[in-house]
């Protein structure tokens, strides 16, 4: 699209950034996906027990 | 050159009282707020000044930039017999529209606006604490930062930037919206689900912002019906022959740092851009209303938006240009208009941010709250296998925003942080040293017994044996440590300071 073409995009820093997030590697990915099973694990421990109630008693005046 | 870029922010908190049946909203919000005043009264630690309450002298809320209020578009009455108070931070704490609301004091740039935001959030936090000592057993005071129910209503996290008056209003209109439309790929908070008339979970099962459904105008008066992208109200708080202060209500209240500062951080330059008349390009939608939703809905971040003149861009795009025009800005007339080096950190994070949002937005749940929370709420539903509607998802999106430390979401998902505890913490007792507030925060420190009441832009002293005498501070990049640090310091009394302040040139 010629009009993509014509924003014109800052180049330097970018390109490196872009070379950092390069797929991760099965090894990362696996790292990451642990580290939000832990995190889960904690954010589980602290919501709401009943969610439904919780939910549903959440009720605000409409404001600015 | 652009003026100073002052800025702060003001955030209306979400509120829950636990516990008992009859719970209303505005005796909450009051509980609340008085629960600090008076903790901080007994502590003797930073805070409020005792019985100094804010003055409603100059407030004209209804006035249109436009110069016309139209009929039925009037802004709402402000409630003043609620709990209004001004902290020695400068800040301003109180009830409006049945909600606690905390607006920091005036900033000269983005970090700062940042250290008092996250020093509203720990004013809160100590205000729940000091509610529960009240509160009969097993009820409770919550806080939530964000902006809306998930039933339809929402509340407020508003932007002030000071700006020329010179400026033409419609220069303002055209670049505000392509950057208030665009900047929410990096300011949205996150939300499950839509509350826009007639669309579902199943439609939109996550969004990026709070707030973009509920825009259904470009340009009014409007805060709390029909809210339009580009609000008018006509309300400098300061000189009105110099300036104008534009009141940005699109924003969510987000629990990032690095979200509030960029949000801050990058308005403040494209305002300062439009002043100094360097943007070349125009990106007008087609739509303006629908634009801020079809960003908000699009978490791929790839669905051009209709412009007016036929062709298409994307939010990246378009913020991409935006940046561009900064570097050239930067090195054309400096950054002094929004920080200095402060503005350059801007920069240099907007383009790391925009850079990761292209190549994997999820590498920045560490720094922006819609990644944050995506990433969660994806994890959450993949794990239990739950369907779009899962009221445990909702639960998830709301207590990401509890303010309770020992329940925030937001708290445990690692957000990188720009202001340190200690800088956090003393923001909550001691002003900024740069803009007005300075002068504002310091006399309240100093003689809040002398003083009967104070707004933006005055403080009214009674220092007995005279007529009760207004102090005006029209001007908000004066009253600085540099300006008045020392006429402070040599000052033992209010009563000092007034016969200092007559002298010729004292100011």
């Amino acid at each position: 699209m010629a009009e993509r073409e014509q924003i014109k995009k800052p180049a330097p820093q970018r390109e490196e950034s872009e070379v950092e997030d390069a797929p991760a590697t099965s090894g990362q990915g696996e790292e990451l996906k642990a580290e939000l099973d832990e995190l889960l694990d904690e954010i589980d421990e602290v919501l709401e027990s009943n969610a439904e109630d919780f939910v549903k008693s959440y009720i605000q005046k409409g404001g600015q | 050159m652009a003026v100073p870029k002052i800025c702060g922010i003001e955030t209306e908190y979400g509120i829950a009282h636990t516990g008992t049946e009859d719970a209303n909203p505005i005796a909450a919000s009051s509980l609340l707020i008085n629960s600090y005043l008076a903790e901080v009264e007994r502590t003797g630690e930073g805070g409020p000044a005792a019985g100094v309450n804010w003055d409603f002298e100059d407030e004209m809320p209804g006035n249109d930039i436009r110069g016309i209020a139209p009929l039925g578009s009037l802004a709402p009455e402000i409630e003043t017999h609620l709990v209004n108070a001004v902290l020695t931070n400068g800040a301003r704490y109180y009830v409006d529209h049945a909600h606690p609301e905390l607006s920091t004091p005036e900033c000269s740039n983005a970090l700062d606006v940042t250290r008092f935001d996250k020093a509203g959030e720990l004013i809160l936090v100590r205000s729940m604490e000091a509610a529960a000592q009240v509160l009969p057993h097993g009820q409770e005071l919550v806080v939530y930062k964000n902006n809306s129910d998930g039933k339809g209503n929402s509340y407020g996290c508003h932007e002030n930037y000071l700006m020329a008056r010179t400026t033409p209003f419609f220069q303002i209109v055209v670049h505000a919206t392509s950057h208030l439309v665009t900047r929410q790929i990096f300011t949205g908070s996150g939300k499950v689900g839509s509350e826009a008339p007639g669309l579902t979970t199943a439609e939109v099962p996550f969004q990026i912002t709070q707030r973009a459904d509920f825009f259904e105008e470009e340009v009014g008066l409007e805060t709390t019906l029909k809210r339009p992208i580009i609000n008018t109200r006509d309300e400098p708080h300061a000189d009105a022959r110099h300036y104008r202060r534009l009141h940005v209500i699109t924003g969510d209240a987000n629990m990032s740092e690095v979200a509030t500062f960029l949000k801050v951080g990058t308005t403040a330059i494209v305002l300062a851009m439009v002043e100094d008349n360097v943007l070349p390009r125009e990106f007008r939608f087609r739509t303006p209303v629908q634009a801020m939703r079809q960003v908000s809905y699009d978490v791929s971040l790839t669905k051009p938006l209709e412009l007016a003149d036929g062709t298409a861009a994307t939010a990246l795009e378009i913020q991409w240009d935006l940046l561009d025009q900064a570097r050239k800005y930067a090195d054309s007339h400096g950054l002094d208009a929004v920080g200095g080096p402060v503005g350059e950190m801007v920069i240099d994070r907007w383009e790391q941010v925009l850079a990761a949002l292209e190549a994997d937005p999820m590498s920045l749940a560490d720094q922006l709250d819609w990644v944050a929370k995506y990433r969660l709420i994806q994890g959450m539903s993949q794990r239990h296998g739950m369907g779009p509607d899962d009221s445990r998802l909702a639960a998830l999106d709301l207590q990401y925003h509890d303010l309770r430390p020992e329940r925030s979401v937001a708290a445990r998902v690692g957000l990188e942080s720009l202001i340190s505890a200690d800088d956090a913490r003393s923001a909550i007792s001691d002003p900024p040293t740069d803009t007005r507030a300075y002068f504002r925060g310091q006399c309240l420190k100093r003689w809040a017994p002398s003083i009967v009441a104070a707004n933006w832009d005055s403080i009214v002293f009674d220092v007995g044996d005279e007529p009760l005498r207004r102090v005006p501070m029209m001007e908000p990049t004066r009253g600085t440590v540099d300006h008045v640090g020392q006429l402070l310091d040599d000052c033992d009394t209010a009563g000092e300071l007034l016969t200092r302040l007559r002298e010729p040139g004292s100011r």
